[in-house]
Protein backbone atom coordinates (compact mmCIF):
# COMPACT_ATOMS: atom_id res chain seq x y z
CA UNK A 1 0.00 0.00 0.00
CA UNK A 2 1.72 3.86 -0.79
CA UNK A 3 1.78 6.45 1.33
CA UNK A 4 -0.65 7.89 0.15
CA UNK A 5 -3.13 5.13 0.42
CA UNK A 6 -1.97 4.62 4.23
CA UNK A 7 -3.08 8.27 5.25
CA UNK A 8 -5.95 7.95 3.14
CA UNK A 9 -7.44 4.87 4.78
CA UNK A 10 -6.60 6.97 8.10
CA UNK A 11 -8.52 9.91 7.26
CA UNK A 12 -11.35 8.02 6.57
CA UNK A 13 -11.46 5.87 9.24
CA UNK A 14 -11.05 9.06 11.85
CA UNK A 15 -14.53 10.49 9.56
CA UNK A 16 -16.12 6.88 10.29
CA UNK A 17 -15.39 6.74 13.91
CA UNK A 18 -16.55 10.43 14.69
CA UNK A 19 -20.35 10.48 14.75
CA UNK A 20 -20.45 14.45 15.19
CA UNK A 21 -19.10 14.69 11.69
CA UNK A 22 -21.26 11.74 10.57
CA UNK A 23 -24.42 13.61 11.48
CA UNK A 24 -22.88 17.26 10.26
CA UNK A 25 -21.96 15.41 7.02
CA UNK A 26 -24.64 13.02 6.37
CA UNK A 27 -27.64 13.36 8.50
CA UNK A 28 -28.24 17.06 8.89
CA UNK A 29 -28.42 17.74 5.07
CA UNK A 30 -30.61 14.46 4.35
CA UNK A 31 -32.83 15.22 7.36
CA UNK A 32 -33.16 19.10 6.25
CA UNK A 33 -33.64 18.21 2.26
CA UNK A 34 -36.25 15.32 3.73
CA UNK A 35 -38.34 17.69 6.14
CA UNK A 36 -38.47 20.62 4.50
CA UNK A 37 -39.39 18.74 1.29
CA UNK A 38 -42.30 16.86 2.75
CA UNK A 39 -43.24 19.99 5.08
CA UNK A 40 -43.83 22.95 2.59
CA UNK A 41 -43.22 25.90 5.04
CA UNK A 42 -40.23 27.96 3.40
CA UNK A 43 -41.04 30.92 1.47
CA UNK A 44 -39.26 29.07 -1.71
CA UNK A 45 -40.93 31.00 -4.07
CA UNK A 46 -41.13 27.09 -5.80
CA UNK A 47 -44.48 25.26 -6.28
CA UNK A 48 -42.56 22.65 -5.00
CA UNK A 49 -39.91 23.50 -2.22
CA UNK A 50 -37.63 20.53 -3.49
CA UNK A 51 -36.32 22.15 -6.25
CA UNK A 52 -35.08 25.33 -4.45
CA UNK A 53 -33.64 22.83 -1.36
CA UNK A 54 -31.42 20.56 -3.44
CA UNK A 55 -29.22 22.72 -4.93
CA UNK A 56 -28.78 24.74 -1.93
CA UNK A 57 -28.91 21.42 0.25
CA UNK A 58 -25.83 20.38 -1.93
CA UNK A 59 -24.30 23.41 -0.95
CA UNK A 60 -24.47 22.51 2.40
CA UNK A 61 -23.10 19.17 2.16
CA UNK A 62 -19.90 20.80 0.74
CA UNK A 63 -19.92 23.47 3.63
CA UNK A 64 -19.82 20.77 6.40
CA UNK A 65 -17.58 17.95 4.87
CA UNK A 66 -15.03 20.62 3.93
CA UNK A 67 -15.37 23.63 6.44
CA UNK A 68 -16.79 21.83 9.52
CA UNK A 69 -15.70 17.89 9.19
CA UNK A 70 -12.25 18.74 7.96
CA UNK A 71 -11.45 22.35 10.04
CA UNK A 72 -12.73 20.28 13.49
CA UNK A 73 -10.66 17.47 12.73
CA UNK A 74 -7.65 18.98 11.79
CA UNK A 75 -8.19 21.40 14.56
CA UNK A 76 -7.93 18.17 16.90
CA UNK A 77 -4.89 16.99 15.25
CA UNK A 78 -3.33 20.01 15.85
CA UNK A 79 -4.18 19.69 19.89
CA UNK A 80 -3.55 15.91 20.14
CA UNK A 81 -0.02 16.80 18.56
CA UNK A 82 -1.10 14.09 15.55
CA UNK A 83 0.13 16.45 12.96
CA UNK A 84 3.51 17.12 14.97
CA UNK A 85 3.85 13.23 15.34
CA UNK A 86 3.18 12.84 11.28
CA UNK A 87 5.86 15.45 10.57
CA UNK A 88 8.56 13.17 11.40
CA UNK A 89 7.40 10.78 9.19
CA UNK A 90 8.55 10.44 5.12
CA UNK A 91 4.51 11.41 4.63
CA UNK A 92 5.24 15.04 3.72
CA UNK A 93 3.29 17.69 3.81
CA UNK A 94 2.44 17.24 0.11
CA UNK A 95 0.77 13.96 0.80
CA UNK A 96 -1.12 14.73 3.70
CA UNK A 97 -2.53 16.90 2.46
CA UNK A 98 -3.68 15.18 -0.95
CA UNK A 99 -4.45 12.35 1.43
CA UNK A 100 -6.91 14.98 3.29
CA UNK A 101 -8.23 16.33 -0.05
CA UNK A 102 -9.03 12.94 -1.31
CA UNK A 103 -10.89 12.05 1.55
CA UNK A 104 -12.92 15.19 1.20
CA UNK A 105 -13.50 13.63 -2.47
CA UNK A 106 -14.78 10.62 -1.18
CA UNK A 107 -17.17 11.99 1.59
CA UNK A 108 -18.70 14.32 -0.83
CA UNK A 109 -19.20 11.68 -3.61
CA UNK A 110 -21.02 9.72 -0.68
CA UNK A 111 -22.91 12.93 0.11
CA UNK A 112 -24.07 13.96 -3.75
CA UNK A 113 -25.45 10.62 -4.15
CA UNK A 114 -27.27 10.22 -1.53
CA UNK A 115 -28.72 13.52 -1.76
CA UNK A 116 -29.54 13.38 -5.29
CA UNK A 117 -31.13 10.03 -4.88
CA UNK A 118 -33.25 11.20 -1.66
CA UNK A 119 -33.78 14.59 -4.15
CA UNK A 120 -35.16 12.23 -6.88
CA UNK A 121 -37.52 10.12 -4.71
CA UNK A 122 -39.13 13.73 -3.31
CA UNK A 123 -39.62 14.85 -6.93
CA UNK A 124 -36.41 16.90 -7.62
CA UNK A 125 -37.02 17.32 -11.35
CA UNK A 126 -33.61 19.35 -12.77
CA UNK A 127 -34.15 21.39 -15.28
CA UNK A 128 -31.55 21.23 -18.66
CA UNK A 129 -28.89 20.41 -15.83
CA UNK A 130 -25.34 20.86 -16.70
CA UNK A 131 -23.72 18.69 -14.49
CA UNK A 132 -19.91 19.06 -15.30
CA UNK A 133 -20.81 23.14 -14.32
CA UNK A 134 -22.27 21.54 -10.73
CA UNK A 135 -19.27 19.77 -10.83
CA UNK A 136 -16.65 23.01 -10.71
CA UNK A 137 -19.44 24.50 -8.66
CA UNK A 138 -18.45 21.92 -6.00
CA UNK A 139 -14.30 22.08 -6.91
CA UNK A 140 -14.31 25.64 -6.34
CA UNK A 141 -16.93 25.44 -3.00
CA UNK A 142 -14.56 22.65 -1.42
CA UNK A 143 -11.76 25.20 -2.02
CA UNK A 144 -13.26 27.81 -0.65
CA UNK A 145 -14.48 26.05 2.54
CA UNK A 146 -11.85 23.84 3.33
CA UNK A 147 -9.48 27.47 3.01
CA UNK A 148 -11.60 28.35 6.03
CA UNK A 149 -11.68 25.14 7.85
CA UNK A 150 -8.01 24.98 8.03
CA UNK A 151 -7.59 28.94 8.91
CA UNK A 152 -9.74 28.07 12.07
CA UNK A 153 -8.32 25.04 12.94
CA UNK A 154 -4.69 26.26 12.28
CA UNK A 155 -5.16 29.16 14.55
CA UNK A 156 -7.43 28.06 17.38
CA UNK A 157 -7.20 25.76 19.84
CA UNK A 158 -9.06 22.23 19.35
CA UNK A 159 -12.28 22.92 21.36
CA UNK A 160 -12.63 26.74 20.57
CA UNK A 161 -12.41 25.37 16.82
CA UNK A 162 -15.19 23.21 17.09
CA UNK A 163 -17.33 26.30 18.66
CA UNK A 164 -16.61 28.58 15.58
CA UNK A 165 -16.95 25.94 12.78
CA UNK A 166 -20.44 25.14 14.23
CA UNK A 167 -20.92 28.34 14.87
CA UNK A 168 -20.22 29.65 11.39
CA UNK A 169 -22.34 26.78 9.98
CA UNK A 170 -25.15 27.09 11.41
CA UNK A 171 -24.83 30.85 10.28
CA UNK A 172 -24.24 30.31 7.17
CA UNK A 173 -26.83 27.94 7.07
CA UNK A 174 -29.43 30.54 7.99
CA UNK A 175 -28.42 33.36 5.95
CA UNK A 176 -26.34 31.54 2.90
CA UNK A 177 -29.68 30.76 0.85
CA UNK A 178 -29.60 27.22 1.48
CA UNK A 179 -33.00 26.64 3.33
CA UNK A 180 -34.13 30.84 2.89
CA UNK A 181 -34.04 32.29 -0.45
CA UNK A 182 -31.84 36.12 -0.19
CA UNK A 183 -34.18 38.27 -1.03
CA UNK A 184 -36.39 37.34 2.10
CA UNK A 185 -33.61 38.76 3.91
CA UNK A 186 -33.47 42.42 4.82
CA UNK A 187 -32.05 44.30 2.12
CA UNK A 188 -28.34 45.09 3.94
CA UNK A 189 -28.58 41.14 5.24
CA UNK A 190 -29.26 40.04 1.72
CA UNK A 191 -26.25 42.05 0.64
CA UNK A 192 -23.73 40.68 2.91
CA UNK A 193 -25.26 36.98 2.25
CA UNK A 194 -24.55 37.49 -0.84
CA UNK A 195 -20.89 38.24 -0.65
CA UNK A 196 -20.89 35.44 1.28
CA UNK A 197 -19.42 31.54 -0.05
CA UNK A 198 -22.71 29.26 0.57
CA UNK A 199 -25.23 31.96 -1.01
CA UNK A 200 -22.23 31.88 -4.00
CA UNK A 201 -22.22 28.39 -4.30
CA UNK A 202 -25.99 27.30 -3.86
CA UNK A 203 -27.13 30.26 -6.46
CA UNK A 204 -24.13 28.74 -8.97
CA UNK A 205 -25.65 25.35 -8.46
CA UNK A 206 -29.13 26.69 -8.90
CA UNK A 207 -27.79 27.83 -11.76
CA UNK A 208 -26.28 24.82 -13.27
CA UNK A 209 -28.83 22.18 -12.16
CA UNK A 210 -32.01 24.15 -12.55
CA UNK A 211 -31.40 27.19 -14.69
CA UNK A 212 -32.66 29.46 -11.56
CA UNK A 213 -30.02 31.09 -10.71
CA UNK A 214 -30.20 35.06 -9.62
CA UNK A 215 -26.94 36.44 -10.28
CA UNK A 216 -24.95 33.87 -11.33
CA UNK A 217 -21.92 36.25 -12.95
CA UNK A 218 -21.18 37.44 -9.28
CA UNK A 219 -22.15 34.61 -7.53
CA UNK A 220 -19.44 32.85 -9.78
CA UNK A 221 -16.52 35.62 -8.84
CA UNK A 222 -17.46 35.86 -5.34
CA UNK A 223 -17.01 31.58 -5.18
CA UNK A 224 -13.70 31.82 -6.95
CA UNK A 225 -12.31 35.04 -4.86
CA UNK A 226 -13.20 32.78 -1.70
CA UNK A 227 -11.52 29.46 -3.49
CA UNK A 228 -8.30 31.15 -4.01
CA UNK A 229 -8.27 33.76 -0.63
CA UNK A 230 -9.33 31.36 1.75
CA UNK A 231 -6.67 28.58 1.28
CA UNK A 232 -3.95 31.17 0.72
CA UNK A 233 -4.93 32.92 4.06
CA UNK A 234 -4.74 29.53 5.52
CA UNK A 235 -1.63 28.45 4.27
CA UNK A 236 -0.34 31.94 5.36
CA UNK A 237 -1.33 31.44 8.94
CA UNK A 238 -1.55 28.08 9.69
CA UNK A 239 0.30 26.83 12.78
CA UNK A 240 1.05 22.88 12.65
CA UNK A 241 1.39 22.70 16.47
CA UNK B 1 30.92 8.33 11.15
CA UNK B 2 28.24 10.13 14.05
CA UNK B 3 24.86 9.45 13.48
CA UNK B 4 24.17 13.31 15.03
CA UNK B 5 26.36 16.13 15.19
CA UNK B 6 25.54 19.00 16.40
CA UNK B 7 27.83 22.36 16.28
CA UNK B 8 27.71 25.75 17.46
CA UNK B 9 24.26 25.28 17.60
CA UNK B 10 22.28 28.80 19.21
CA UNK B 11 18.62 28.79 18.96
CA UNK B 12 16.87 31.94 20.13
CA UNK B 13 12.39 32.92 20.37
CA UNK B 14 13.16 36.87 19.84
CA UNK B 15 15.31 37.90 22.81
CA UNK B 16 15.82 34.64 24.60
CA UNK B 17 18.63 32.41 24.27
CA UNK B 18 17.34 28.65 24.58
CA UNK B 19 20.04 27.22 23.73
CA UNK B 20 23.59 29.09 23.20
CA UNK B 21 26.00 27.78 20.95
CA UNK B 22 26.57 23.93 22.10
CA UNK B 23 28.31 21.44 20.21
CA UNK B 24 27.83 17.42 21.11
CA UNK B 25 27.46 14.20 19.04
CA UNK B 26 25.81 10.45 19.39
CA UNK B 27 26.94 7.61 17.59
CA UNK B 28 26.01 4.50 16.39
CA UNK B 29 25.13 1.58 19.20
CA UNK B 30 25.04 3.77 21.90
CA UNK B 31 22.64 5.24 24.17
CA UNK B 32 22.98 9.25 24.28
CA UNK B 33 21.05 10.66 27.50
CA UNK B 34 20.37 14.35 26.68
CA UNK B 35 19.56 15.66 30.23
CA UNK B 36 18.91 19.35 32.04
CA UNK B 37 16.25 21.10 33.87
CA UNK B 38 13.08 22.54 32.95
CA UNK B 39 14.11 25.20 30.23
CA UNK B 40 18.22 23.91 29.76
CA UNK B 41 17.20 23.58 26.27
CA UNK B 42 17.10 19.85 25.90
CA UNK B 43 13.46 19.79 24.35
CA UNK B 44 14.46 22.69 21.77
CA UNK B 45 18.13 20.86 21.04
CA UNK B 46 16.25 17.54 20.18
CA UNK B 47 13.13 19.46 18.57
CA UNK B 48 16.39 20.84 16.33
CA UNK B 49 17.55 17.67 15.62
CA UNK B 50 14.03 16.20 14.31
CA UNK B 51 13.93 18.92 12.05
CA UNK B 52 10.34 20.51 13.22
CA UNK B 53 12.65 23.70 13.82
CA UNK B 54 15.46 25.82 11.89
CA UNK B 55 18.86 26.96 13.86
CA UNK B 56 18.73 30.30 14.52
CA UNK B 57 22.65 29.92 14.04
CA UNK B 58 24.76 26.84 14.00
CA UNK B 59 24.73 23.17 12.48
CA UNK B 60 22.00 19.89 13.00
CA UNK B 61 23.56 16.82 11.05
CA UNK B 62 21.68 13.72 10.74
CA UNK B 63 22.93 10.67 9.07
CA UNK B 64 24.73 13.48 7.41
CA UNK B 65 21.84 15.24 6.30
CA UNK B 66 20.14 18.49 7.27
CA UNK B 67 16.75 17.62 9.33
CA UNK B 68 14.96 21.03 8.36
CA UNK B 69 15.64 20.64 4.57
CA UNK B 70 15.81 17.31 4.06
CA UNK B 71 13.14 15.99 6.56
CA UNK B 72 11.22 13.87 4.57
CA UNK B 73 14.11 11.80 3.16
CA UNK B 74 16.05 11.68 6.36
CA UNK B 75 12.79 10.74 8.80
CA UNK B 76 12.67 7.26 6.50
CA UNK B 77 15.33 6.35 8.72
CA UNK B 78 14.57 8.23 11.78
CA UNK B 79 12.47 6.81 14.64
CA UNK B 80 10.71 9.68 17.16
CA UNK B 81 8.97 9.36 20.02
CA UNK B 82 7.28 12.57 21.22
CA UNK B 83 7.07 13.13 24.93
CA UNK B 84 3.03 12.83 24.79
CA UNK B 85 -0.23 12.61 22.52
CA UNK B 86 0.61 12.39 18.76
CA UNK B 87 -2.40 9.58 18.53
CA UNK B 88 -6.18 10.73 17.69
CA UNK B 89 -7.85 9.22 20.76
CA UNK B 90 -10.10 7.21 18.62
CA UNK B 91 -7.63 5.75 16.73
CA UNK B 92 -7.15 1.68 17.18
CA UNK B 93 -3.75 0.56 18.39
CA UNK B 94 -3.24 -2.27 15.59
CA UNK B 95 -4.76 0.31 12.97
CA UNK B 96 -2.34 3.06 14.04
CA UNK B 97 0.70 0.55 14.36
CA UNK B 98 -0.06 -0.79 11.04
CA UNK B 99 -0.40 3.09 9.44
CA UNK B 100 3.04 3.92 11.21
CA UNK B 101 4.46 0.49 9.88
CA UNK B 102 3.36 1.43 6.18
CA UNK B 103 4.27 4.83 6.29
CA UNK B 104 7.76 4.02 6.84
CA UNK B 105 7.77 1.04 4.65
CA UNK B 106 10.78 -0.13 6.26
CA UNK B 107 9.35 -3.65 6.25
CA UNK B 108 8.55 -3.88 9.74
CA UNK B 109 5.60 -5.96 10.66
CA UNK B 110 2.78 -4.66 12.79
CA UNK B 111 2.01 -8.06 14.52
CA UNK B 112 5.85 -8.58 15.25
CA UNK B 113 6.25 -4.58 16.62
CA UNK B 114 2.78 -4.91 18.68
CA UNK B 115 3.98 -8.04 20.11
CA UNK B 116 7.89 -6.45 21.25
CA UNK B 117 5.84 -3.60 22.92
CA UNK B 118 3.85 -6.11 24.81
CA UNK B 119 0.54 -4.61 23.34
CA UNK B 120 -0.96 -7.54 21.36
CA UNK B 121 -4.08 -7.27 24.46
CA UNK B 122 -4.94 -4.26 23.99
CA UNK B 123 -4.71 -4.60 19.75
CA UNK B 124 -8.05 -3.26 19.34
CA UNK B 125 -8.26 -0.90 22.09
CA UNK B 126 -8.63 2.87 21.33
CA UNK B 127 -5.76 5.22 22.37
CA UNK B 128 -7.98 6.88 24.88
CA UNK B 129 -8.30 3.45 26.36
CA UNK B 130 -4.80 2.78 27.24
CA UNK B 131 -3.20 3.67 30.55
CA UNK B 132 0.05 5.83 30.61
CA UNK B 133 2.23 2.94 30.47
CA UNK B 134 0.42 1.67 27.64
CA UNK B 135 0.48 4.79 25.77
CA UNK B 136 4.16 5.17 26.08
CA UNK B 137 4.72 1.64 24.41
CA UNK B 138 2.63 2.61 21.82
CA UNK B 139 4.79 5.66 21.08
CA UNK B 140 6.92 3.83 21.37
CA UNK B 141 6.47 1.34 18.75
CA UNK B 142 5.42 4.17 16.27
CA UNK B 143 9.05 4.99 16.70
CA UNK B 144 10.30 1.63 16.06
CA UNK B 145 8.33 1.25 13.20
CA UNK B 146 10.96 3.25 11.16
CA UNK B 147 13.11 0.86 11.90
CA UNK B 148 15.30 3.39 12.84
CA UNK B 149 18.96 4.10 12.85
CA UNK B 150 18.93 7.07 14.74
CA UNK B 151 16.26 6.87 17.43
CA UNK B 152 15.24 10.54 19.58
CA UNK B 153 12.83 9.55 22.53
CA UNK B 154 11.27 11.54 24.91
CA UNK B 155 10.77 10.68 28.13
CA UNK B 156 10.32 6.79 27.02
CA UNK B 157 9.16 5.84 31.16
CA UNK B 158 7.59 9.25 32.03
CA UNK B 159 4.62 7.77 34.05
CA UNK B 160 5.40 3.82 33.08
CA UNK B 161 5.17 1.34 36.27
CA UNK B 162 8.09 -1.32 36.90
CA UNK B 163 7.29 -4.11 34.76
CA UNK B 164 6.52 -1.24 32.08
CA UNK B 165 9.91 0.39 32.27
CA UNK B 166 11.78 -2.82 32.28
CA UNK B 167 10.28 -3.60 28.86
CA UNK B 168 10.87 -0.13 28.12
CA UNK B 169 14.55 -0.72 29.24
CA UNK B 170 14.82 -3.81 27.10
CA UNK B 171 14.21 -2.39 23.94
CA UNK B 172 16.09 0.64 24.24
CA UNK B 173 18.82 -1.61 25.00
CA UNK B 174 18.03 -3.57 21.96
CA UNK B 175 17.87 -0.83 19.55
CA UNK B 176 21.39 0.45 20.57
CA UNK B 177 22.75 -3.05 20.57
CA UNK B 178 21.71 -3.31 17.01
CA UNK B 179 23.64 -0.04 15.82
CA UNK B 180 21.46 2.68 16.63
CA UNK B 181 22.09 5.83 17.87
CA UNK B 182 19.48 6.30 20.46
CA UNK B 183 19.15 10.15 21.81
CA UNK B 184 17.38 9.83 24.94
CA UNK B 185 16.20 13.25 26.77
CA UNK B 186 14.90 12.46 30.52
CA UNK B 187 14.30 13.74 33.68
CA UNK B 188 14.88 10.47 35.40
CA UNK B 189 18.31 10.38 36.08
CA UNK B 190 18.24 6.82 37.49
CA UNK B 191 16.62 5.82 33.86
CA UNK B 192 20.15 7.85 31.84
CA UNK B 193 22.27 6.22 34.65
CA UNK B 194 20.70 2.52 33.73
CA UNK B 195 20.56 3.13 29.95
CA UNK B 196 22.98 5.57 28.69
CA UNK B 197 27.02 5.15 27.69
CA UNK B 198 27.33 8.71 27.21
CA UNK B 199 25.60 12.17 28.71
CA UNK B 200 24.85 15.59 28.07
CA UNK B 201 24.16 17.82 30.32
CA UNK B 202 22.17 21.17 29.83
CA UNK B 203 21.96 24.00 32.01
CA UNK B 204 20.57 27.69 30.86
CA UNK B 205 21.01 26.76 27.50
CA UNK B 206 24.64 25.34 27.77
CA UNK B 207 26.01 21.96 28.06
CA UNK B 208 27.61 21.65 31.31
CA UNK B 209 29.05 18.29 30.78
CA UNK B 210 29.33 16.17 27.94
CA UNK B 211 31.17 12.58 28.51
CA UNK B 212 30.74 9.02 28.56
CA UNK B 213 29.16 8.38 31.49
CA UNK B 214 31.72 5.54 33.06
CA UNK B 215 34.24 8.69 32.73
CA UNK B 216 31.84 11.60 34.31
CA UNK B 217 31.13 9.08 37.32
CA UNK B 218 34.52 7.64 37.84
CA UNK B 219 36.45 11.85 37.47
CA UNK B 220 34.00 12.47 41.11
CA UNK B 221 34.10 9.94 44.20
CA UNK B 222 32.43 10.00 47.22
CA UNK B 223 32.49 8.66 51.12
CA UNK B 224 28.98 8.72 52.73
CA UNK B 225 28.38 7.96 56.04
CA UNK B 226 26.11 8.89 58.99
CA UNK B 227 27.46 9.72 62.40
CA UNK B 228 25.78 12.54 65.42
CA UNK B 229 24.37 15.36 64.32
CA UNK B 230 26.79 17.11 66.51
CA UNK B 231 29.85 16.13 64.22
CA UNK B 232 32.09 18.92 63.98
CA UNK B 233 32.33 19.39 60.21
CA UNK B 234 35.17 22.00 60.33
CA UNK B 235 37.42 19.77 62.83
CA UNK B 236 36.77 16.91 60.42
CA UNK B 237 37.35 18.64 57.38
CA UNK B 238 41.13 20.02 59.25
CA UNK B 239 42.10 16.59 59.83
CA UNK B 240 41.25 14.83 56.37
CA UNK B 241 42.54 17.89 54.59
CA UNK B 242 39.19 17.65 52.72
CA UNK B 243 36.19 19.26 52.77
CA UNK B 244 32.86 17.56 54.49
CA UNK B 245 29.18 18.60 54.50
CA UNK B 246 26.12 17.47 56.11
CA UNK B 247 23.37 16.47 53.72
CA UNK B 248 20.35 14.74 54.78
CA UNK B 249 20.97 13.31 57.82
CA UNK B 250 24.79 12.15 55.81
CA UNK B 251 28.54 13.48 55.93
CA UNK B 252 29.57 13.87 52.05
CA UNK B 253 33.53 13.69 51.23
CA UNK B 254 33.80 14.44 47.80
CA UNK B 255 37.31 13.59 45.60
CA UNK B 256 38.56 13.44 42.82
CA UNK B 257 41.12 10.49 42.52
CA UNK B 258 39.97 6.88 41.73
CA UNK B 259 43.00 5.32 43.67
CA UNK B 260 42.17 2.96 45.79
CA UNK B 261 44.98 2.98 48.24
CA UNK B 262 43.86 6.78 48.83
CA UNK B 263 40.33 5.31 49.20
CA UNK B 264 41.33 3.26 51.97
CA UNK B 265 43.81 5.76 53.72
CA UNK B 266 40.33 7.96 53.53
CA UNK B 267 38.26 5.71 55.05
CA UNK B 268 41.10 5.24 58.11
CA UNK B 269 41.47 8.43 58.76
CA UNK B 270 37.65 9.28 59.02
CA UNK B 271 37.19 6.58 61.27
CA UNK B 272 39.78 6.46 63.52
CA UNK B 273 38.21 10.52 64.24
CA UNK B 274 35.45 9.59 64.83
CA UNK B 275 36.81 7.09 67.23
CA UNK B 276 38.58 9.39 69.21
CA UNK B 277 35.91 11.29 69.64
CA UNK B 278 33.46 8.55 70.62
CA UNK B 279 31.05 8.99 67.57
CA UNK B 280 28.53 6.52 66.01
CA UNK B 281 29.52 5.48 62.39
CA UNK B 282 26.94 4.19 60.30
CA UNK B 283 26.40 3.56 56.33
CA UNK B 284 29.63 3.95 55.21
CA UNK B 285 30.16 3.50 51.20
CA UNK B 286 32.45 4.73 49.28
CA UNK B 287 32.86 4.83 45.17
CA UNK B 288 31.94 7.20 41.92
CA UNK B 289 29.34 9.46 42.55
CA UNK B 290 25.87 8.96 41.66
CA UNK B 291 24.45 10.70 38.43
CA UNK B 292 22.03 12.38 40.50
CA UNK B 293 24.90 14.29 42.30
CA UNK B 294 26.71 14.83 39.30
CA UNK B 295 24.33 16.63 37.92
CA UNK B 296 23.00 18.94 41.13
CA UNK B 297 26.58 20.29 41.31
CA UNK B 298 27.11 21.23 37.34
CA UNK B 299 23.73 22.61 37.73
CA UNK B 300 23.52 23.93 41.07
CA UNK B 301 20.82 21.75 41.90
CA UNK B 302 17.70 22.81 39.93
CA UNK B 303 16.51 19.64 39.17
Amino acid sequence: MSTLTTQLRAELNVVRRNGEQLLVTLGIPLLLLGFFSVVDVLPTNEKDPVNFLVPGILALAVMSTSMVSLGIATGFERTYLVLKRLAATPLGTTRLIAAKTLSIAVVEAVQMLLLISLGFILGWSPEQANWLLALCAVVLGTFAFAGIGLFLAGNLRGEVNLAASNGLYLVLLLIGGIVFPLDKLPGALSAISRCLPTAALSDVLRDALMSAGEHTTSSWIVLLVWAIAAPAVAAKTFKWN
Amino acid sequence: MSAVVVENLTIRYGDFVAVDDVSFQAVFGEVTAILGPNGAGKTSTIETCEGYRAPTSGTVQVLEKNPFTQRTSLHSEVGVMLQEGGVYPSARVHETIAQYCALYNRGVDPATLLTAVDLESKASSTWRRLSGGEKQRMLLALALAARPRVAFLDEPTSGVDINGRDAIRHIINDLAANGTAVILATHELDEAERLAQRVVLFDHGKIVANAPLTTLRSARHELRFSSSPTLNVQELSAHIGLVVTHQQDQYVVRFDSADTSFSSELVQRVTTWLTTKNLPLNNLSIGAQRLEDIFRNLTGGTQ
